[in-house]
């Protein structure tokens, strides 16, 4: 935010109708919302990413100095080595963090807000004020999340999942006050999502410009609109078992407690009916903003446009239908378990739809290979290596090998992680349209080529430790004879995430100058059809001029209706019928 | 703060909206879903929980019904209070807009005081009676979490009445603002019907 300050000093004047406080701070335009967003997830980002350096070095030199961290004070640190109870509450704040405040933050509440209006060229969200209630208590939300590192006891460390009965009595991890802020925060969290998908949901539907019918949309407002919906009927699921759990913890009930009746494994069905939508919540926009990168830097239209829609539909409705495939080695009904098997591989189907539309997408086209088309490439090939390792973990036999090992640490963070690469595209391919000015090409390839290689230098390893057996939440793998061979790859592992973590900040600083030097992106710098390229750069309040009419869909690259290797979806062709898409 | 923002919206030509007079009644069903959803996840944790529990106490003998039915009863009869006022200030109607708002505020009032009576009555004498208590039994917990959720939209509900009954009376709001407002207590009204049946009957 205060970059953005800096950033937009000069487009102040140009809104002298609206004072310092009300344009950047309390501000109800859906584009400062957006900016607010980005930075919020991207200050995240760094506590996030720092967290993981730390485990990694634990992982590969158990129980000695980190460099630098030996001002943390007892009992957190002794002397920068990092005691299990750390490394517990570490791993937990992890994925915590990255989940709900990094990628979520900014795919959701960044380019949801940003892109939404504009994209469908609406002026605004269709509540404003509700918008900007959606950022601030999603503030409050992550400043209750970050306090929690500083009270007695330390942040929640029972993991990202919080099982129960583990994370329900204060006494099993010794986290009093960690837990249940951790719990707070996540309940906060849930109102200002819910927020955010009211305004989402209703703009999309109620206020596309004249011509936008849905078939129209960009895939980006497909996306996000499908996880709109996703986010409202599943966030609401996860408050509820976080209440019963905040009940258990500070009023003594029995919810998820054996000893008082309770069920723990409640919390694994209420959880996971939640946290299975939540996994596509993180992918699906990242999928969108994908096929719109691929598809106007190859200059082709996207290949299957209905056919990448419908599939979106059809993973968002088979996703509450799967849950239970985290649950294989929980005590199961086997029939239970081959039905959740069977429903988990036919969402291969969808995700195999858009892989191949993407790689249609890209055949023969005169591909650009900037900075968001590589990281959109990344993004495709670090999620067919995921995808194809989801597959064995659906597999029930496979899963109860490989369950809880770093098989899985290596799956997820192929995907979810791999969402960073669709991430920072979208910042690479919009921040021209963000903030007015183009971020450095050169440095954008430097990034993309360190993060891709020490990216799957970094992960792909983690899939052999878990087949050897490596645990997923374990503190210090040499206590194990049979997995001392392994200790090498935990090394090659920590060094690789050290460099990738490096890398970053080549991002940094790129976004940082970026934002620093002076106004130079023109409007459509990457001659790209949808909406938002007709605005202005960055859009002024309200967006248009006047509301825009859509002609036809956001892909027609290298249409011979005209002599430009693309057409805008509001230009309208002399002599042309408008087409059904 | 929605009024300002719908007439502005609405302004502009848009592709077919699905609530074209106001962009606020589809944000209210937007909500209402995921409002369900809550409600949901608690009523499914509590069959799941009662389901599993070794012993569970008959809910009729320990909660007393007759009390609980003509909450119910008073609440079917505030929704219908609810239409006859939004029916009212369609018409133009104001002396019997009000009258009828009034009542279905005075309904949830009566509910929640009810509602208060019966928690008193249940903690002080019929639940140690039984041997039973918030702590000690899931199924003390999940009755009063769950009608303590509900009670709570009880009494957002009596709130946003009070708030449109006055912001009408001020003339900012109007006819489809008392319509959004219908949604959602029609919405607690059933949602109630339900946790009735689940909690008290069954």
């Amino acid at each position: 935010m205060t970059e953005s300050a800096t950033a937009h000093a000069a487009h102040a004047e140009a809104h002298h109708e609206l004072g310092f406080v009300r344009k950047y701070l309390f501000s109800t335009d859906h584009k400062m919302i957006g900016r607010q967003f980005l930075f919020l997830g991207l200050f995240m980002l760094i506590i996030g990413g720092l967290l993981a350096m730390m485990m990694r070095w634990e992982l590969a030199w158990p129980e000695t100095n980190i460099p630098l961290m030996g001002w943390v004070p007892e009992p957190y640190m002794y002397g920068g080595i990092l005691p299990p109870q750390t490394y517990n509450a570490f791993f937990t704040m992890h994925a915590t963090i990255m989940i709900f405040f990094v990628v979520m933050p900014i795919m959701v509440g960044g380019f949801g807000n940003f892109l939404i209006p504009l994209m469908i060229g609406a002026g605004d969200m269709a509540f404003p004020k509700l918008n900007m209630l959606s950022f601030w208590v999603g503030l409050v939300s992550g400043i209750v999340m970050l306090s929690s590192f500083f009270v007695p006891g330390g942040p929640a460390a029972g993991g990202w999942t919080s099982y129960a009965p583990l994370s329900a009595q204060a006494s099993f991890t010794g986290v009093e006050w960690g837990q249940h802020l951790w719990i707070i925060s996540l309940i906060i969290l849930g109102i200002s999502s819910l927020m955010g998908s009211i305004n989402y949901i209703t703009t999309v539907v109620n206020m596309r410009a004249p011509g936008m019918t849905y078939f129209r949309m960009p895939l980006t407002i497909w996306s996000l609109f499908i996880t709109a919906i996703l986010l409202l009927l599943a966030l609401p699921v996860l408050t509820a078992a976080l209440a019963m759990l905040l009940f258990d913890r500070m009023f003594g009930t029995s919810f998820f407690l054996p000893a008082g009746g309770g069920e723990p494994l409640l919390w694994q069905h209420l959880f996971w009916f939640f946290g299975h939508p939540e996994v596509y919540v993180l992918v699906l926009p990242a999928m969108g903003v994908t096929s719109d990168i691929l598809s106007t830097l190859s200059r082709k239209p996207i290949f299957g446009y209905h056919a990448m829609a419908f599939s979106m539909i059809a993973i968002a409705f088979l996703s509450w239908v799967v849950w239970g495939h985290h649950m294989f080695v929980s005590g199961m009904n086997p029939l239970l378990g081959t039905a959740f098997m069977m429903s988990t591989m036919v969402i291969a189907i969808p995700s195999a739809i858009k892989t191949f539309n993407w790689l249609g997408t890209l055949w023969g086209g005169s591909i650009r290979f900037t900075a968001p088309m590589l990281f959109a490439l990344g993004f495709v090939s670090n999620f067919v290596i995921g995808g194809l390792s989801g597959i064995f973990m659906a597999a029930t036999p496979v899963d109860i090998f490989i369950h809880d090992t770093y098989y899985i640490v290596a799956h997820f963070h192929y995907v979810v992680a791999g969402i960073i690469f669709a991430l920072f595209a979208a910042v690479y391919y919009w921040f021209p349209k963000m903030f007015g000015k183009k971020m450095s090409e050169p440095l954008g390839k430097i990034h993309f080529i360190l993060t891709y290689i020490f990216f799957n230098l970094t992960f792909f390893p983690m899939h052999i430790l878990g087949v050897g057996g490596h645990m997923r939440r374990i503190y210090n793998p040499t206590q194990y004879e049979f997995l001392q061979p392994l200790q090498g790859i935990n090394h090659f592992i920590t060094i690789s995430a050290f460099i990738l973590g490096v890398s970053q900040l080549f991002f940094l600083y790129n976004f940082i100058a970026s934002l620093a030097k002076k106004r130079d992106a023109e409007r459509n710098p990457w001659h790209a059809n949808s909406l938002e390229w007709s605005a202005e750069s960055p859009p002024p309040h309200g967006n248009y001029e006047t509301t825009p009419v859509v002609y036809r869909g956001a892909y027609e690259y290298s249409s011979p209706e005209v002599a430009e290797d693309w057409l805008p979806q509001n230009r309208q062709v002399s002599g042309g019928v408008a087409r059904a898409h | 703060m929605s009024e300002a923002v719908a007439m502005h919206s609405a302004a502009d030509a848009a592709e077919s909206p699905l609530t074209p007079e106001s962009w606020g009644k589809l944000g209210m069903w937007i909500f209402l879903a995921a409002d369900a959803m809550s409600f949901g996840g608690l009523i499914v944790g509590y069959a799941l929980l009662r389901h599993a529990s070794a012993q569970w106490p008959n809910p009729a003998h320990t909660l007393g019904i007759n009390l609980t039915a003509f909450m119910t009863f008073l609440l079917i009869v505030s929704s219908v209070t609810m239409v006859l006022s939004l029916s009212a200030i369609q018409r133009g109607d104001m002396k019997a807009f009000k009258k009828f708002l009034m009542l279905t505020i005075l309904g949830g009032l009566i509910f929640l005081g009810c509602q208060a009576y019966e928690w008193t009555h249940l903690i002080t004498e019929r639940l140690p009676e039984a041997g039973l208590s918030f702590t000690t039994h899931l199924f003390a917990t999940t009755f009063f979490v769950l009608t303590g959720f509900h009670g709570m939209h009880v009494t957002g509900g009596v709130i946003y009445n009070s708030c449109v009954l006055a912001a009408v009376s001020r003339g900012r709001y109007g006819p489809k603002h008392v319509e959004i407002a219908g949604l959602y207590w029609h919405f607690v009204d059933l949602v109630w019907i339900l946790i009735f049946t689940f909690v008290y009957l069954i």
